[in-house]
């Protein structure tokens, strides 16, 4: 579905070249589920950006699909995230003056679709996130659960094929995390492609594959899938005790 | 939800920010609002009270001297009532009204007193070539069409005198208060002066000016009586003020470069100079709503958008393209302009109602059209004003703004 091949992305900090992924090759198969983990400035974020068609690299491809996401016009790519991918920010990044339903809209305002069909539309996945109740409410009113519920929700709106997730869980506290990692175990199941990058090896192992970023590059194969095991074997033993 | 609601609401959610901005566009509309409303009640007003006087332009021979007004055409130098023909067959536009004068002294009763001879205006109207030319075509807003609510109606003594060039045979008269009194005429009765009987058609009203010591005859009578052949002493006309303040009377001493063509200076400079005064004023105010106003709309935008790079971030993560950012910052732009055209307007046009009789000494009422002016003005600024920063916010870099916190 997406690929990075031999991708570089080097930023300039005053006068020197700071290399935040160094000749990464990924590619994530439709129906994925990606974990990426890594220490804090290892280039997760680069990588999901990259991913998104937001940073354009220094070198190397991103294809999309048949498409070489770099070789396309900045609008086309804003076409793309529009129809086919979604985001989640630890953030959540809701737009504050305006309501639940109306944050929730604003991806299917930029598809251009009807104003009944937004709303309906919004109505649902908002109820899909047990949000039914809170229609009306600003980020401001809303816990930051329900503000990422909300953000959740948004992500859906134009049913994206590609879920990119930066620390979905990064604010919340555990049982709302596992809420919403189960959700995202859902959309999963439901078939679209997940990359979330996390500090949390619990949540990560929720995932089909752990990827494991350090200094801008992608551990071998082996060493993830170790990471891996060792992920599950934690999360047994922590069965076994609280058993 | 359209992307005009997204609009709205941030403009709502920040309005304090916005006030700023909003309030020196107002202002600055509104002052200019009100200055053109004064302006055009006052040069309304000015024309009125031109009209009111009747003649503006006087053509003299070009020895003359102009002492007064009234008196004006009693001078000892002649020029030809040919000057008549060239005026009215020369495509002039503004003249109003002509009226050839020629003035000779006349005893009666043993006094001594002038007798005029002017052209009334039928026999204008009856030459086939004043009659093509458009020389008498009074534009709408020209003299008497002026109407200003509030001001007193014309004075008597201007009606008087447009009666008496309407009509007048050649052996009528009409004789001034003064004369009347002092040789006990009275209308339909008989005065002779100069050796020839006349029918006294009126008594004109009392004017306190030299009018009132003066009998008016049919001019070429006169001319008969002078003996001096086909002359005047001046040619009294009546200009449009507007074509006057336009340059009419040098229109008309090209044309009659032999005569000395005068205007009654102290009425249409006091409009020219208000004129001059109110338009460079209104082009200040222009100048520091451009400069001001747009400065703090800019200033507000760039702030603007440097505190909202992580929801653009965020819209253009959700696919929103730069035209899409670009148009949302244009579309407040607009929305601003349109509340400040729509607010200056309206305090504009109660602050020129309340001062401009104050300021201009006229009645000042609402109009429409500088409505449109104000808000084509307002929009055109803020968008101005807000372009650059609207570029900058549509060339974010996502990435970039998404990753600060």
């Amino acid at each position: 579905m997406i690929a990075l091949q031999s991708v570089t992305k080097q930023f300039q900090h005053r006068g020197n070249a700071v290399t935040a992924l160094a000749g990464v090759s990924l590619e994530i198969a439709k129906g994925d589920f990606v974990a990426v983990i890594g220490p804090s400035g290892s280039g997760k974020s680069t990588l999901l950006h990259l991913l998104g068609g937001m940073l354009s690299p220094t070198a190397g491809k991103v294809r999309f699909g048949s498409d070489s996401l770099y070789d396309l016009s900045s609008d086309q790519r804003s076409a793309i995230r529009r129809h086919k991918i979604g985001f989640v920010f630890q953030t959540f990044n809701l737009v504050p003056y305006l309501t639940a339903l109306e944050n929730v809209q604003v991806p299917l305002v930029l598809a251009g679709v009807g104003e009944e069909e937004q709303k309906r539309r919004a109505e649902s996945l908002l109820g899909r996130v047990g949000l039914s109740d809170r229609l009306d409410h600003k980020p401001s009113e809303l816990s930051v659960g329900q503000q990422q519920r909300v953000a959740l929700a948004r992500m859906l709106a134009n049913e994206p094929a590609l879920i990119l997730a930066d620390e979905p869980t990064g604010n919340l506290d555990p049982e709302t995390s596992a809420g919403i990692m189960e959700f995202l175990g859902e959309l999963n199941d439901e078939g679209r492609t997940i990359a979330m990058v996390t500090h949390d090896l619990r949540l990560a192992g929720r995932a089909k594959r752990v990827l494991r970023l350090v200094n801008g590059s992608i551990q071998p194969d082996r060493q993830a899938r170790s990471l891996s095991a060792a992920i599950a074997s934690t999360e047994q033993a922590k069965a076994v005790s609280t058993n | 939800m359209k992307l005009q609601t997204l609009v709205w609401r941030e403009i709502f959610e920040r309005k304090n920010q916005l006030a700023t901005s909003f309030l020196a566009i107002l202002l600055g509309v509104s002052v200019i609002v009100a200055m053109k409303n004064i302006t055009f009640y006052s040069e309304k007003a000015v024309a009125y009270q031109l009209d009111a006087l009747g003649a503006n332009i006087l053509v003299l021979p070009k020895a003359a001297s102009l002492q007064d007004y009234y008196s004006a055409d009693l001078q000892k130098d002649l020029f030809p009532e040919d000057y008549v023909n060239r005026l009215t067959s020369s495509d002039l536009q503004g003249l109003d009204n002509l009226s050839p004068k020629l003035s000779i002294p006349a005893e009666a009763g043993g006094r001594r007193f002038i007798l005029t001879g002017i052209l009334p205006k039928n026999e204008f109207q009856a030459k086939a070539a004043w009659q093509m030319a458009s020389i008498f075509s009074r534009p709408a807003e020209c003299g008497v069409a002026v109407t200003v609510p509030g001001l007193v109606a014309p004075a008597k003594e201007t009606l008087v005198r447009k009666r008496v060039i309407q009509t007048l045979a050649t052996n009528e008269v009409l004789v001034g208060a003064d004369m009347a009194a002092a040789l006990k005429v009275t209308e339909g009765g008989t005065l002779e002066l100069l050796g020839r009987a006349f029918t006294v058609t009126a008594i004109l009203p009392q004017t306190g000016t030299v009018d009132d010591g003066r009998a008016f005859a049919h001019l070429h009578t006169v001319q008969q009586l002078a003996g001096k052949g086909a002359v005047v002493n001046a040619i009294e006309v009546v200009g449009c003020c507007q074509q006057i303040s336009q340059g009419l009377v040098q229109k008309i001493n090209q044309l009659l470069s032999e005569a000395k063509v005068v205007t009654i200076t102290q009425i249409v400079d006091t409009q020219i100079k208000t004129n001059r005064m109110m338009s460079r004023l209104s082009m200040l105010f222009l100048t520091i709503i451009v400069l001001v106003g747009g400065a703090s709309i800019a200033n507000y935008m760039f702030a603007n958008a440097f505190e909202r790079r992580r929801e653009i971030g965020t819209l253009m993560a959700l696919g929103a393209g730069s035209a899409v950012v670009l148009r949302m910052f244009l579309l407040k732009a607009v929305w601003l302009g349109l509340a400040g055209g729509v607010g200056g307007y309206v305090l504009g046009t109660g602050l020129a109602a309340i001062l401009g009789p104050s300021l201009a000494g006229v009645p000042v009422l609402p109009m429409l059209a500088p409505l449109f002016w104000a808000v084509g003005v307002a929009v055109a600024v803020c968008v101005a004003a807000t372009y650059l920063p609207a570029r900058r916010a549509a060339r974010l870099d996502p990435s970039a703004a998404l990753q600060e916190l």
